[in-house]
């Protein structure tokens, strides 16, 4: 009836985890209680559980990304914590199993939960409106993708309290993720977090190629797209090709583990270099999915806040074109050591290496923008900032661990932790950050609090280099990644110094705890009435802050690159039409969150053998896409007098700031107000 | 004012290309399902002389069956066919005729592939014997999963015919079901050649 779950499956022994079990339950009832005291389960349930509007769901994926960051840096927190104190003749305070829990949990949180949502986040909240669209090409598919990413991260979260999770690392590799050396419920719980989500992300992928493909304002050609926008379209066509694959290499390792088949088991014909290799076919690509609309963000960030377009917009397109095609073509360097031979790792070092140049360009095209442009010291470009800097770092030792040679001297060292976290932290989370403050205004209508916002880069900042320089030194002295404790005492006082910057960077995430709760508080103050807090170039900062439902009244006509600059250029841009025209937005429903759940429910049947759940989860979906596929009624309309109504009230916020002289204090340089006088502001 | 114009333009522009849009999706949606079976050929490649001592693709396969299953299948693409000519024709009962007619091919094949793999179990062949026997089943049941789910459309749409009638959303989605079916069809082809008469001659 309840498969192999039982009791025991509630790991009672450990205080550690009981403790973290207790703090969730008590956060969800908290959750609930709170909603419930506040009556506002009808609103959440109508205005967001079942909304199809990109900014929404732009916003739910966000919230998730922050829980996974808070969740995977305290597990970072205890690892490091155990490694400092785990030195020769101590075996520090986690079991070894618990200690392999935590990377893998790490990791994959990292990257699946955190990294994945607060990309897919962005790009939502910000590409429509980017293109002058209303809404993306499949504003439905979109919700489903949104709840399938929640039903893998509740996954995760209660493979914490029922059973446990995978000690096999992020990367699953067989064959110690095969039932024969792990037949727990772990790695099953690792396997249905990775599938139910990366399907959703799949659809993703196809939901905003189409979008950016079909759905832009005219005028808009490709070569006039912003280049988040561009950097966008391109992971997504990533993200379509890539996916795919981890789907396959985890549905044959399901296979292996739940009906005994010999893809990659030892013995009776199993492959175990071919799940590397498939696992790898999409996990290069992922690493420049998760990399690139960072790149997107800086690029915006850094023209915005310089005041100048883009250095070099054409050579931006074609390097991030050139990187998602290398992307594809590098994925042995993961495993130099697995013995290709010399040939082939000669082909997959050079063409690793290669990614350099397109890189590189990218690099001195931000330079070239801030050269002579008038940099702003704003939060979005302290994070641009420090990117440049740390990230040039992490992309060295990459082309080093390019290297077959020096790979095989620091291949699963320390080395190679340090690089990732070098190209990952000072990428694609800096990046994250940098869209985050960049973009916070527009999505919520204020701005976030400068000083606090200061504090959390430097503590991340400060904190990054102390926490991971040392591993560097650590890995060139041949401490292996994953130890539990070790016997070497010239280790212990670089392990005790990369603990001590973990700890700054916690002062960073404090900070910026701190920062949200400041800027909700202080709301009013920072409030953003004209909708285009720091001057921008491109069309989403022609909306209202937050948008209208429908984004634009009128879908604006695009002339050249930087629409929204041109705009004010000209004196366009805050004019208010004679007319509106009704408009048709898709109507909310709850079959992507029902799906969501069925998932869930699927995923947790197969995951403890409840054979009868999984069906009624698999039931539940299926059901729901045959309602919603016979379903034709899926638009409303908004009245034009309605659209007047919101818009007019939008005019007098405009008019309103113009009194208050707001725009005035985003810089010293005298920039005016919307509609007013922008020459002088275009150099070059 | 000419933005306003042209923005209704576009709207109306827009409205007439919704179902455009929608099949463009639908074909990116098939191209990722093309990385997935080629995952899955490239799998069975590398597993196709893992027999662990099991018996090998020449000593199993029955070419007679997989002909009879190759046979429903392309004739039902035939007749997919003739549900889109006789969708434009406007002739509710002969859409439904045909779609029926497709079903039936579509499962003639699934039985047809479930008795192969039965039979093969039963022997002792079953997915379990060997890396190669693994690969075999998953990459032509994958295939026979993606013709089940598509036998399931086509009873969804004759509902829909029956209760609709052809209106634009409902040809729409035939559209969209017969890319489904004929890229079915042309995996098929592929899994035909590489797996079957490529065992036959491995």
């Amino acid at each position: 009836m309840l498969g192999r779950l039982s009791l025991d499956a509630i790991p009672y022994d450990n205080g550690i985890i009981m403790f973290a079990v207790a703090l969730m339950a008590i956060v969800g009832v908290v959750a609930v209680g709170s909603t419930t005291y506040l009556g506002k389960w009808g609103y959440l349930y109508k205005e967001w559980l079942t909304s199809v509007d990109h900014k929404k769901i732009g916003i739910m994926y966000i919230i998730l990304a922050f829980v996974f960051l808070l969740r995977g840096f305290v597990d970072a927190l205890m690892m490091r914590a155990q490694q400092a104190t785990a030195g020769p003749g101590h075996s520090g305070y986690l079991p070894p199993e618990h200690f392999a829990e935590l990377f893998t949990g790490h990791g994959t949180m990292m990257i699946l939960f955190v990294a994945m949502p607060l990309i897919i986040g962005i790009i939502n909240i910000a590409v429509p409106p980017q293109i002058g669209a209303r809404d993306v090409a499949f504003p439905f598919m979109n919700s489903i993708s949104l709840w399938l990413t929640y039903a893998g991260g509740l996954l995760i979260m209660a493979s914490l309290a029922v059973g446990q999770f995978s000690t096999a690392g992020w990367t699953g590799y067989a064959p110690f993720s095969e039932y024969p050396a792990n037949p727990s419920t772990g790695v099953d719980y690792w396997i249905w977090a990775l599938q139910i989500s990366g399907i959703g992300t799949t659809l993703t992928g196809i939901n905003f190629l189409v979008t950016i493909l079909r759905e832009r304002a005219p005028g808009m050609t490709l070569m006039r797209m912003p280049i988040f926008t561009w950097t966008a379209l391109i992971t997504m066509i990533m993200v379509v090709l890539a996916f795919p694959a981890l789907t396959v290499a985890l549905g044959m390792l399901t296979l292996d583990r739940l009906f005994d088949f010999h893809f990659f088991t030892g013995g009776m014909g199993g492959n175990q270099m071919m799940y590397i290799n498939m696992f790898w076919i999409w996990g290069h690509p992922e690493v420049y999915i998760v990399i690139l609309p960072a790149f997107g963000v800086f690029s915006e960030v850094t023209a915005t806040f310089c005041n100048k377009r883009l250095f070099g917009y054409r050579t931006m397109v074609y390097a991030t074109m050139v990187i998602a095609l290398l992307s594809f073509t590098v994925w042995v360097h993961h495993f130099f050591t697995m013995g290709q031979g010399p040939l082939r790792n000669t082909v997959f070092a050079i063409s690793t290496m290669v990614i350099g140049i397109p890189t590189g360009v990218k690099i001195y095209n931000w330079m070239a923008t801030m050269f002579r442009g008038r940099i702003e010291f704003k939060q979005p470009m302290l994070w641009t900032l420090g990117f440049i800097l740390l990230f040039t770092v992490g992309g060295m030792t990459g082309v080093m661990l390019a290297i077959p040679g020096i790979d095989y001297k620091v291949h699963n060292s320390e080395f190679l932790v340090a690089h990732f976290h070098n190209v990952l932290i000072p990428g694609t989370i800096f990046g994250m950050f940098a869209g985050y403050t960049y973009w916070f205004p527009k999505a919520f209508g204020f701005r976030l609090d400068e000083q606090w916002g200061r504090r959390a880069f430097w503590g991340w900042t400060i904190g990054f280099t102390v926490a991971f320089m040392p591993l560097y030194v650590l890995g060139a002295m041949g401490m292996p990644r994953r130890m539990v404790s070790y016997s070497n005492p010239a280790w212990t006082p670089w392990l005790w110094v990369a603990a001590f910057g973990a700890l700054i960077v916690l002062y960073g995430i404090a900070c910026q705890v701190v920062q949200l709760l400041v800027s909700i508080k202080n709301r009013d103050r920072l409030a953003d009435l004209t909708g285009d807090p720091w001057g921008g170039r491109t069309l989403e900062w022609a909306m209202s802050s937050p948008p209208a439902e429908y984004n634009f009244a009128v879908i604006p006509t695009v002339h050249g690159i930087d629409a929204f600059m041109e705009m004010k250029e000209q004196g366009t841009a805050y004019q208010q039409p004679a007319e509106y025209s009704d408009i048709h937005m898709p109507k909310s429903t709850p079959a992507g969150l029902v799906i969501g759940a069925g998932a869930f429910v699927f995923g947790f049947g197969v995951i403890w053998w409840i054979w009868w759940l999984a069906i009624l989860g698999g039931l539940t979906m299926l059901a729901s896409v045959i309602w919603r596929a016979c379903t034709d009624d899926v638009e409303f309309t908004i009245p034009a007098a309605e659209v007047k109504r919101v818009e007019d009230e939008r005019f007098r916020k405009l008019a309103l700031a113009g009194q208050r002289g707001d725009v005035i204090d985003t810089g010293s340089r005298g920039r005016m107000p919307f509609g007013g006088d922008m020459t002088g502001l275009h150099p070059g | 004012m000419a933005t306003t114009d042209a923005s209704m333009h576009d709207e109306i522009q827009a409205e007439a290309s919704q179902g455009t849009v929608v099949n463009f999706g639908f074909w990116i949606y098939l191209m990722s399902d093309v990385i997935i079976f080629s995952m899955l050929f490239a799998g069975f490649v590398v597993l196709s002389t893992s027999y662990a001592g099991g018996p090998t693709g020449r000593e199993l396969f029955e070419l007679p069956g997989v002909f009879l299953e190759t046979l429903a299948l392309l004739f039902s693409s035939l007749t997919y066919g003739l549900v889109m000519i006789s969708l434009r024709q406007g002739n509710k009962r002969r859409v439904q005729g045909w779609l029926l007619v497709t079903f039936l091919l579509g499962a003639c094949f699934i039985g047809l592939e479930l008795h192969e793999f039965l039979s093969l179990a039963l022997e002792g062949h079953g997915p379990q014997r060997s890396g190669f026997l693994s690969a075999f089943f998953t990459l032509v049941g994958t295939h026979g999963t993606h013709v089940t789910f598509g036998l399931l459309w086509i009873l969804v749409m004759v509902g829909q015919v029956a209760y609709k009638g052809l209106t634009p959303a409902v040809a729409s989605r035939l559209t969209r079901l017969s890319l489904f079916w004929h890229f079915l069809d042309i995996v098929w082809i592929a899994v035909f050649s590489t797996v079957y008469l490529g065992g036959m001659y491995r």
